[in-house]
């Protein structure tokens, strides 16, 4: 089997991923002072940049559901079961055995089953989780006359627990997730085809569980 | 190419956002400056009441002097007549009672308890010449005493115990001839001195505020705005604006901040957003009693100890009276953080003969009302006095007892130190039931906070209160502060699952180094 360096994250892909990361870590960085576990940039400030990174990172995913969507990116992120099992078990018992990864890394195909799985999970619960409650944490209104019954201050408590749920889910994920990186082909690869776009691929043209040229040829269309 | 673009937009989105959210909004000239460059012009007296010739006469009493002062002021008598400061008390509606009529006639505080019988002394805070326990005094014009309010010469004092009538040996002409507006020497001699001292009721209205320094007042300051009491308590007719709770139920006529400051005085929004739940007192009056003590305890209960039968004085370590004979034992403090309430400007009263619901907790005197779902309310400072009161505890009221004579076998427990005595004579005054036993019950009286505003720089910081530990409003649970609460499950499930997480990791980082070195050296075998 032959290798091939293959451009598999194109420069939108990574500044949204490497936007998205910094975001998140600031995000999380203040909202866990602002929730008093620790005390950095002081309360005020810790807010007030909160906020602003808030709004950023909302501008960034309406770019980037813009970008998935256009692209036809998103569909990467579509869950499926199958290879799950082998997944897990690359990470329970293969890694220590030198296995070879379950699943192939492609271009159409850049995330395993387990990937898909956290991924499709992240954007479709946690960060929208998130978002929500920190934009009805922005906007809750104290009990007043007028305005909208079900985001007054009642609610609240409601609205800061799960803010809170999301934040230590986000967390925990980033830990776990910077962990897994260093699972690839060598420790480093994941990282650097995140920052280069470029990464050492099976030749996919060798591989025969790909799809055969022939089907994609133009010629069967005559 | 359309990458780029993409990028380059994005990129100048977030730089707009990032420049329009961190950049202050200025909307020049600041209410604040306008306040400064009112006040910083002072008004000069249209008159010059030295070169009228009806205060050239000789005066023989403090009554002709009035006489002479409403020989042109020919409307005022009628106004002062109408006002709280003559009448002590107020028209006031209470839910559950009606209209009553609240005041010092009629309620009781927790320092000298009541006025009942004890007008000779308490009178000498009253705008009149010389009351007396029938109080005839309220219905004769002559008896306005105009000149503790006006006198701008400093130098008229009522008598002690001579029923607010003044001190005889004054230069009356001297002091009628420099009437002007009331100065903070004119308002301070009564407020300031309040329960018999001074501080020793609001905590935040002293004798350093007489001449203030930026640090105690920054309003009163003399080296700064030297704000006079009545440029924010202003009159309309001889009605000053602005109560105190001790003898107020009802929100109107209160003298706000947001008079002058507007209701959303800060360039930050979030702080403006904090006005709708939090009155500008909580942070911008971090702490009261700033140049003296003020009294936050006064037991009764162990007044009337002799040293070989006569009354004695102890004092604490800064020098205010800890024991007295006569009132029993006191606790000062100062510099003192405020307690905090939910307060809408409404309050109910302990009034004379009300039956005390429940005698083993202590008795409010005030109440003042609100809670966080009431849309009036706000976070307010106060400062809570406690007592502990005679009271009948047969009948279930409080006692107020006869205090003050002029001499001994009257009945004066400051004559004659036995409570039962006091108590009789005092209840028969008042025209309450007495049965003969004298108790003691903790009471309680809230004085919001208001004056001894701080500096910007000394305002009270966000982490004061929004923090776990030692939160400024840990008293006030009903609702969810960011920062001081969250949930303990989230927060310890969260930090387990992090752990183990973490954990995990690191157990499964190390199998896969040792595997992988074992493998290496079979490969390399
Ligand atoms: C667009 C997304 C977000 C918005 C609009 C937002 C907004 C907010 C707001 C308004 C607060 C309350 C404090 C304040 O008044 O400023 C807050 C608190 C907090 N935020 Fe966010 N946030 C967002 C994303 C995140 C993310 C991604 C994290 C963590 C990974 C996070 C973690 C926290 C935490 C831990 C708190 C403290 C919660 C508490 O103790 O009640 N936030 N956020």
């Amino acid at each position: 089997m032959s290798k091939k360096q293959v451009y598999i994250y194109k420069s939108f892909e990574r500044f949204w991923h490497w936007m998205q990361a910094i975001l998140i870590f600031f995000l999380a960085f203040t909202g866990f002072e602002i929730h008093d576990t620790y005390t950095f940039f002081g309360y005020r400030d810790a807010v007030r940049y909160h906020n602003v990174a808030a709004y950023m990172l909302i501008a960034l995913i309406v770019f980037a559901i813009f970008w998935h969507l256009t692209t036809g990116e998103y569909k990467q992120y579509i869950p499926t079961f199958k290879n799950i099992r082998a997944q897990l078990d690359y990470y329970i018992f293969g890694i220590f055995r030198n296995a070879p990864h379950p699943t192939k890394k492609t271009v159409l195909s850049k995330l395993n089953p387990l990937q898909k799985f956290t991924y499709f999970g992240l954007k479709i619960l946690v960060i929208p989780v998130s978002v929500t409650s920190g934009l009805l944490y922005m906007f809750y209104r104290y009990p007043s006359k007028q305005g909208v019954e079900a985001i007054n201050i009642e609610s609240l408590e409601f609205i800061a627990i799960f803010h809170t749920i999301a934040a230590i889910l986000l967390v925990i994920f980033i830990v776990t997730h910077l962990y897994l990186i260093t699972t690839g082909e060598s420790v480093t690869s994941n990282l650097r085809a995140m920052l280069t776009g470029f990464e050492e691929l099976e030749d996919a043209n060798n591989s025969t569980e790909n799809i055969a040229e022939k089907n994609l040829s133009t010629k069967n269309l005559e | 190419m359309k990458k780029v673009i993409l990028i380059v937009a994005f990129l100048g989105l977030l730089a707009i956002i990032a420049v329009g959210t961190l950049s202050q909004k200025e909307s020049e000239p600041t209410t604040l400056m306008k306040l400064k460059e009112k006040y910083s012009k002072k008004e000069k007296p249209s008159v010059d009441h030295s070169k009228f010739a009806a205060l050239q006469q000789k005066f023989n009493s403090p009554q002709e002097v009035t006489k002479a002062c409403e020989s042109c002021h020919n409307m005022t008598a009628h106004q002062v007549m109408n006002s709280n400061h003559w009448n002590w008390e107020r028209e006031e509606y209470v839910e559950g009672r009606g209209i009553i009529y609240l005041g010092k006639g009629n309620a009781i505080n927790n320092f000298c308890i009541g006025t009942q019988g004890n007008e000779g002394s308490c009178a000498k805070c009253h705008i009149g010449l010389g009351m007396d326990e029938k109080r005839t005094v309220f219905t004769d014009s002559t008896n306005i005493d105009c000149l503790v309010c006006h006198d701008n010469s400093e130098t008229y004092a009522k008598a002690n115990e001579k029923g607010g009538a003044p001190d005889m040996s004054l230069d009356f002409n001297k002091i009628a001839q420099s009437v002007g507006k009331p100065r903070r020497s004119n308002c301070g001699v009564c407020h300031f001195y309040g329960g018999g001292g001074n501080n020793v009721k609001h905590g935040d209205l002293e004798m350093t505020q007489f001449e203030p320094t930026k640090e105690i007042d920054i309003h009163m300051a003399t080296d700064g705005m030297n704000l006079t009491c009545v440029e924010c308590h202003t009159t309309e007719q001889h009605n000053l604006s602005g109560k105190v709770y001790s003898l107020s139920s009802m929100s109107r006529n209160r003298n706000t901040c947001e008079d002058c400051h507007t209701a959303t005085p800060h360039k930050d929004d979030i702080l403006n957003e904090h006005t709708i739940k939090v009155a500008c007192q909580t942070c911008h009056i971090p702490t009261y009693a700033k140049g003296n003590a003020t009294k936050m305890y006064w037991d009764w209960s162990t007044a009337g100890k002799l040293k070989n039968g006569e009354p004695y004085v102890e004092e604490d370590s800064m020098g205010n009276h800890a024991y007295m004979s006569i009132k029993g034992s006191f606790v000062w403090k100062k510099n003192v953080k405020p307690d905090y309430i939910w307060f809408n400007g409404t309050a109910s009263h302990y009034l004379e003969g009300d039956k005390i619901q429940d005698t083993s907790k202590s008795l409010v005197l005030n109440k003042l009302h609100g809670s966080y779902a009431d849309d009036e309310s706000k976070i307010t400072p106060v400062k809570i006095h406690v007592a502990k009161q005679p009271y009948d505890p047969i009948n279930r009221i409080l006692i107020q007892p006869k205090l003050y004579a002029d001499k001994k076998g009257e009945g004066a427990f400051w004559k004659d130190f036995n409570w039962e005595k006091a108590a009789e004579v005092g209840m028969k005054d008042a025209g309450l039931p007495f049965s003969g036993k004298v108790s003691f019950i903790k009471t309680e009286m809230y004085w919001p906070v208001n004056h001894m505003v701080a500096s910007k720089e000394n305002t009270v910081q966000c982490k004061e209160c929004h923090t776990r530990e030692n939160s400024r409003l840990a008293g006030l649970k009903d609702f969810y502060m960011p920062g001081r609460d969250y949930s303990k499950i989230v927060d310890i499930g969260g930090m387990w699952i992090l752990i183990l997480t973490i954990l995990g990791i690191f157990t499964h980082a190390v199998i896969r180094f040792l595997s992988y070195r074992k493998l290496k050296n079979e490969v390399s075998k």
